[in-house]
């Protein structure tokens, strides 16, 4: 039986909010908007939950990495059925420029330390929709990798995968220890019911800071501006098919 | 006169911003109608007030000129509540879309009129609560209590009268209060008299709801599904009597009659025995729904009922409650092209059985399509009226039939409207079930609210 499953859990603003530009084009607003736990990853921990229900896996550790905040991203997945926590801690400019990279190095570190068998995160977060972590991972770790996944079945020491592709679906067979991601129509996840958010209060979570699992935090990428898309034009109502012709031609469409 | 026109609009746009403010026909057409069967009457303008107090300055503008005054959710309303039949200005409060002041531990949270029951319970998805009331649409929830809504488990959560702790309300004259207090969310009390109530379900003939305070649950810690056939309408109700007599704390227990199930059958080629049929769910831990399953399922059985199958993974439960999902798209597909329209009466339970096979008879002898859903264990049903809008013959007798429905339910003992409101169609009727006392009571409290009868003329009373 494989014994622990690793999944990465990221903290977004939620998806319901009206996302806003700062006056100064350097990001988007995020004091005093709601966040929880990105979609991908509520799936991906949902996955690695009802793997260990059936027995299959020993032990689910949810991670993420981020300021404090974010330990309540960490108690959500707890509240879901993770069995303990691991917060790295990341903040300030380091915490303005994490990406994929650093993240991966983080996971890929994390995978060697708890010796982990399968690691299961979100195809991608709904806030920078970058779809690499999950690659940067494996390829750190030297690890095949499973993604866009919308089946996951452990057949002894191998992982059955079938992707969402452009032209259907694709199954794969992988041999452990693999990376998979997480595509929309895994599972359902399920809601933190209260007697769960209680119990989630007495598991551990640990702290930790990228240093300690000696990953650089460099950024290579640097962000000069962020816009909102242009303001969506009136249409222009027009009486004939004349008119509609003579406007395009205006336009320069036709 | 287009001058005071002008002037108004001028006045209006002065308080909501320019695109506060629209006269095109398009959007007042939009604002004019509900998912009734109403036909549409817009209003002269759609204003779309920010925070309340923009809805109060609107409102003394519309006050001080006599215009009529149209509150607007999500139209999502069945009884053509947001027709504007005096022109009028439609306050749209969908820009008002903020969840406020979450109590957790206190199993609060306040909200405006934008926020949907949907919206709410998405916010609340890691917290561990949800508000249960879940009437079919996705309906604004300050919209559900003008309307005191109810939902499918009233049976175990309550309607909208029941939840509803504290409301901010705009009166026609502009003054704003909190009907139990600014701030107050007591689980109970006794201070005074029950405004909060008064409103829930003033169908926005009071005031304006601009903030509703609603008690929230935990959710349950795991749900069961179970179907089961009956040979008769009797059975099926007898065994909902001796389930709620049992102590069972049955979250759902709804009724489809032989020809709903049989046009759900058609519609999503399924195989359901075409008898009357009980749609039952259960909440809870998992050995609380084990017993409950149990003492149910015995219940069944000694009522002759058939076919009893539960679950509790959520994919087999869905397939199970496929029939009652479906029902109003398979009542409609009944007759492609045709408009449905869902009566609504509300009778004791005892009285249940007599009221709907009264009912399927009144359907067959007047050739009328009406297949039968109901939420048996509150004793409330609905007809799904399949018609053709077009033919005015069909409309008149369907219109008839549902007022002997009305009037059968008044007559032993019930409601003519169990959730959906009295709004333009049931005045009438109101008055009959009411008595004229009790109506005059309710015409001086609307007298002493809103003198100039500006709110909502037309509905309710």
């Amino acid at each position: 039986m494989t014994a622990r499953v690793l999944v990465g859990v990221k903290r977004v603003i939620d998806y319901a909010v009206k996302i806003r530009v700062k006056p100064d084009n350097t990001g988007v607003v995020t004091d005093g908007v709601k966040h929880s736990m990105n979609p991908f990853c509520e799936i991906a921990v949902e996955e690695a939950v009802r793997l260990k229900e059936k027995k299959l896996v020993q032990e689910v550790v949810a991670v993420s990495c981020g300021p404090q905040q974010v330990q309540e991203t960490i108690r959500t997945a707890l509240a879901m059925g993770a069995d303990r926590g691991i917060h790295v801690e990341v903040s300030g400019k380091d915490y303005d420029s994490l990406g994929p990279l650093q993240v991966s190095k983080i996971l890929a570190a994390l995978a060697k330390k708890e010796e982990a068998s399968l690691i299961i995160l979100g195809k991608q977060a709904i806030d920078d929709d970058c779809n690499q972590t999950g690659q940067m991972t494996a390829a750190l770790l030297d690890w095949p990798q499973g993604t866009f996944a919308s089946e996951l079945v452990i057949e002894g020491d191998k992982v059955k995968v079938v992707r969402e592709i452009d032209g259907g679906l694709e199954t794969i067979k992988l041999n452990m220890p693999v990376v998979v991601t997480a595509d929309l129509r895994l599972n359902t996840p399920r809601y933190a019911t209260l007697p769960n958010i209680m119990k989630a209060k007495k598991k551990k979570i640990a702290n930790m800071k990228p240093g300690d699992l000696g990953v650089d935090m460099t950024s290579r990428v640097e962000v000069l501006r962020v816009d909102e898309p242009p303001q969506r034009q009136a249409g222009v109502k027009v009486e004939s098919v004349e008119d509609l012709v003579s406007k395009l031609k205006e336009a320069g469409r036709i | 006169c287009n001058g005071a026109r002008e002037r108004t609009l001028s006045a209006l746009r002065a308080v909501a911003g320019d695109e506060g403010v629209c006269v095109g026909a398009a959007l007042r057409e939009q604002h004019g109608r509900d998912e009734s069967v109403h036909r549409c009457r817009p209003p002269d303008v759609v204003v779309f007030p920010r925070c309340v107090e923009e809805v109060s300055a609107l409102a003394k503008i519309c006050h001080h000129h006599r215009l009529p005054i149209i509150p607007f959710g999500t139209g999502t309303g069945l009884e053509g509540g947001v027709g504007a039949l005096k022109g009028g200005v439609c306050f749209s409060l969908r820009k008002m879309d903020q969840v406020l002041d979450l109590h957790q531990e206190d199993f609060d949270v306040t909200v405006e009129p934008g926020v949907t029951r949907k919206g709410l319970n998405s916010y609340l998805r890691d917290t561990g609560l949800w508000f249960p009331v879940d009437p079919g649409a996705d309906a604004s929830l300050c919209g559900m209590a003008a309307t005191s809504a109810s939902g499918t488990n009233a049976v175990r959560y309550g309607t909208m009268r029941e939840n509803v702790l504290n409301l901010e309300v705009v009166l026609a004259d502009g003054t704003v209060f909190c009907t139990a207090g600014r701030g107050r969310r007591p689980r109970k009390t006794s201070a005074g008299y029950n405004l909060t109530n008064l409103f829930v379900g003033s169908e926005g003939t009071l005031g304006l709801l601009t903030k509703a305070t609603l008690r929230l649950y935990g959710l349950p810690e795991s749900t069961v599904s179970a179907v089961c056939s009956f040979p008769s309408v009797q059975a099926a109700v007898d065994s909902t009597v001796q389930v709620l007599q049992a102590g069972v704390p049955i979250a759902r227990i709804e009724f489809l009659d032989d020809v709903m199930i049989d046009a759900c059958n058609r519609f999503n080629s399924l195989s359901y025995p075409i008898m009357p049929t009980l749609f039952l769910e259960f909440h809870g831990s998992s050995r609380s729904l084990e017993e409950q399953v149990t003492i149910t399922e015995e219940i069944t059985r000694e009522n002759s009922g058939s076919d009893f199958s539960w679950a509790e993974d959520e994919e087999t439960r869905a397939q199970l409650w496929k029939a009652r999902h479906d029902a109003w798209y398979a009542a409609l597909a009944l007759r492609p092209g045709c408009k449905a329209y869902s009566t609504d009466v509300c009778v004791p339970l005892s009285r249940l059985p007599q009221i709907i096979v009264e009912t399927k008879q009144d359907l067959i002898t007047n050739n009328l399509t009406g297949p039968i859903a109901g939420h048996v264990g509150d004793g409330n049903f609905h007809c799904i009226m399949v018609l053709n809008p077009e033919d005015p013959e069909e409309v008149k007798r369907v219109h008839e039939f549902t007022e002997r429905l009305a009037r059968r339910a008044l007559a032993m003992d019930g409601t003519c409207t169990g959730e959906h409101g009295v709004g333009l169609g049931k005045r009438a009727l109101l008055r009959e079930e009411l008595g004229p006392l009790a109506m005059e009571v309710m015409q001086g409290l609307k007298a002493t609210l809103d003198p100039k009868n500006l709110m909502n003329p037309g509905k309710v009373l």
